[in-house]
């Protein structure tokens, strides 16, 4: 099996994050970027099912600037074979990224596509819905649980309710959830290899799909602050503040 | 044109957040539809015929949907889209797994989990684990919109008949299938829309411990939730999760026990009315959000807590 990988280069998940005071967006200039983190789990996935002798290659995808390499050069350190790098200048919506992502598939034939569930940045959670439709592919989103059968995946779903578990057919799409697997660390000699595999670029113009946005972002807005509240020194004083000032007990 | 609401239930019985999303999805048009997929879920469709929101249901019946299929739901529901010039669903894992599905087959740009409806194409929705609000205005002609339930409040249930139509099922995808659903029972309120939630972090220390907390839940009638790492950890399932990837509560009452304050889990509870922090670590970044703080181990303050609230006369269920 070929599994491709799609991984997007976001602000780190420890930054706390500033709003433009122009309203257009958020401070990304000098903030630390990392891959996605549920991204991460993506990959860790892939390389265990190719450790299992179940897949023979992995291919790691980005769309981005030219800084998003970084994120796909990770991905190689931890284990994936090859790169791809599609070049986009400005930042494109979950749509987008579907039909690009399309054509990448169409190219390489991958058995199977997997990605996090969710961009920490946007909080879309839509792309592997998105390409699964445009494919049409099964999907199976929010994968806690991966079990790899004869053309078939088994998949443990985190769903509100609980746990629910499907299967689907290959080829298919997987969004992964944070419980996944533990994403390991890449070692230093790795890193080092990790610098002789290939990454393709290609230019999204290149590919001949519509990237234009269909959203406009009209403002982007700090939210409303919560009042700084008090310390109560004991457990009596607590109870007392929920009963009589807070009357929510 | 209309809005087309895509009903939650269990074939039995409406699930609680499709009432907050018809409220939401009628304030974007007042001819609001509501399309119940299900397995003789027809005590569904009879009920969301009562809400005076709805002016119409649309209820296809089929063995296929008895389980949330998205390959199968949506085949379903691109077969009334062009009725429509907005499709809604919940934001919750429901909403999430099927509605990017439906908007790339109508070629059009989702908007996810908005928490306001400014007009009929401009929406208020949080980005960067709410740590942005982003007003975004949607240029395709089709919309389809997922709504954060506990940003709006569940619509009244009765009071209404609107007509309920029938409609033929679309063709079943033969790629995936159901096995499975493990869901957890629990005499508690539901997380999404309890008055009271108490939750418990990596302070907890273990699974166990977590019984200092269900009893504290059973005295308030609160439901339990927890932090990213007490479930990665094992302490607890999965749905309890609060935070960025997993729920968002908003309850009058939020308790955050052992409990740092991550930007992931502020995400999902910071927009609770009240907050309390128990923590014996006085720098944690969830008193920062916090109401009333307690700095004490918690081990301690939980039985007492319990016991001071034995004393009391009264308690709001």
């Amino acid at each position: 099996m070929k599994i491709l990988v799609a991984v997007k280069r976001v602000i780190d998940y420890n930054v706390q994050i500033r709003v433009k005071e122009d309203g257009s967006g958020v401070v990304t200039d000098n903030v630390k970027m990392s891959t996605n983190p549920p991204d991460d789990n993506a990959i860790e996935e892939a390389v265990k099912i190719k450790e299992a002798g179940k897949a023979k290659e992995i291919v790691a995808i980005t769309i981005g600037e030219e800084k998003a390499q970084e994120t796909v050069r990770k991905a190689l350190a931890v284990g994936a074979d090859r790169g791809i790098h599609v070049k986009v200048d400005n930042v494109i919506e979950p749509l987008a990224v579907s039909k690009i992502l399309k054509k990448i598939v169409e190219k390489e034939n991958p058995d199977l596509v997997f990605m996090g569930k969710q961009a920490i940045d946007d909080d879309c959670n839509q792309t592997g819905q998105m390409l699964a439709a445009l494919l049409n592919w099964p999907q199976a989103t929010f994968a806690s649980k991966i079990e790899v059968k004869d053309n078939a995946l088994e998949v443990t779903r985190e769903i509100d309710e609980g746990l629910e578990t499907i299967e689907v057919n290959v080829p298919a799409i997987v969004t992964c959830d944070l419980r996944l697997n533990e994403p390991r660390y890449a070692s230093l000699p790795n890193i080092m290899k990790a610098k002789k595999k290939p990454i393709e670029q290609i230019n999204a113009s290149d590919l001949g799909v519509d990237i234009n946005p269909r959203i406009e972002q009209i403002k982007v807005e700090e939210p409303p602050k919560r009042k700084a509240g008090i310390k109560v020194a004991s457990v009596e004083e607590l109870v007392q503040k929920l009963k009589n000032e807070a009357k929510v007990i | 044109m209309s809005v087309l609401l895509i009903a939650e239930h269990n074939n039995k019985e409406v699930r609680p957040f499709t009432y907050n999303a018809i409220t939401a999805a009628s304030q974007i048009n007042d001819d609001l539809h509501v399309l119940v997929l299900g397995h003789q879920a027809d005590d569904v469709a009879k009920s969301l015929s009562e809400v005076p929101n709805v002016k119409k249901v649309i209820h296809v019946d089929n063995e296929i949907y008895e389980n949330y299929i998205a390959e199968n739901y949506t085949a379903a529901i691109i077969k009334h889209a062009e009725n429509y010039s907005h499709i809604v669903s919940s934001a919750n894992t429901f909403g999430k797994n099927l509605m990017p599905r439906i908007a790339a087959l109508l070629d059009t740009s989702q908007v996810s989990d908005i928490i306001k409806v400014i007009s009929e194409d401009t929406f208020l929705r949080p980005i960067y684990a709410g740590n942005a609000f982003a007003t975004v205005k949607s240029n395709d002609k089709k919309k389809c919109v997922t709504i954060r339930p506990t940003s709006f409040d569940p619509a009244d249930k009765s009071g209404g008949s609107a007509e309920i139509t029938k409609s033929d099922p679309a063709e079943a995808s033969s790629s995936t299938k159901f096995l499975k659903k493990e869901e957890v029972k629990s005499d508690r309120p539901e997380l999404g829309t309890a008055r009271i939630v108490i939750s418990g972090g990596r302070g907890m220390q273990n699974g166990e411990n977590f019984k200092l907390i269900s009893d504290i839940a059973d005295k308030l009638n609160a439901a339990i939730g927890a932090s990213r790492a007490a479930v990665d950890a094992g302490y607890i399932t999965n749905d309890h999760q609060v935070g960025q990837t997993g729920k968002v509560v908003v309850p009058d009452l939020y308790i955050a026990v052992g409990i740092s304050g991550a930007i992931q889990h502020l995400a999902g509870m910071k927009e609770s009315k009240i907050i309390v922090a128990i923590n014996k670590d006085g720098e944690a970044p969830i008193f920062s959000v916090a109401d009333y703080g307690l700095e004490a181990d918690l081990f301690e303050a939980l039985p007492q807590f319990l016991s001071e609230l034995n004393k009391l006369n009264t308690i709001q269920k």
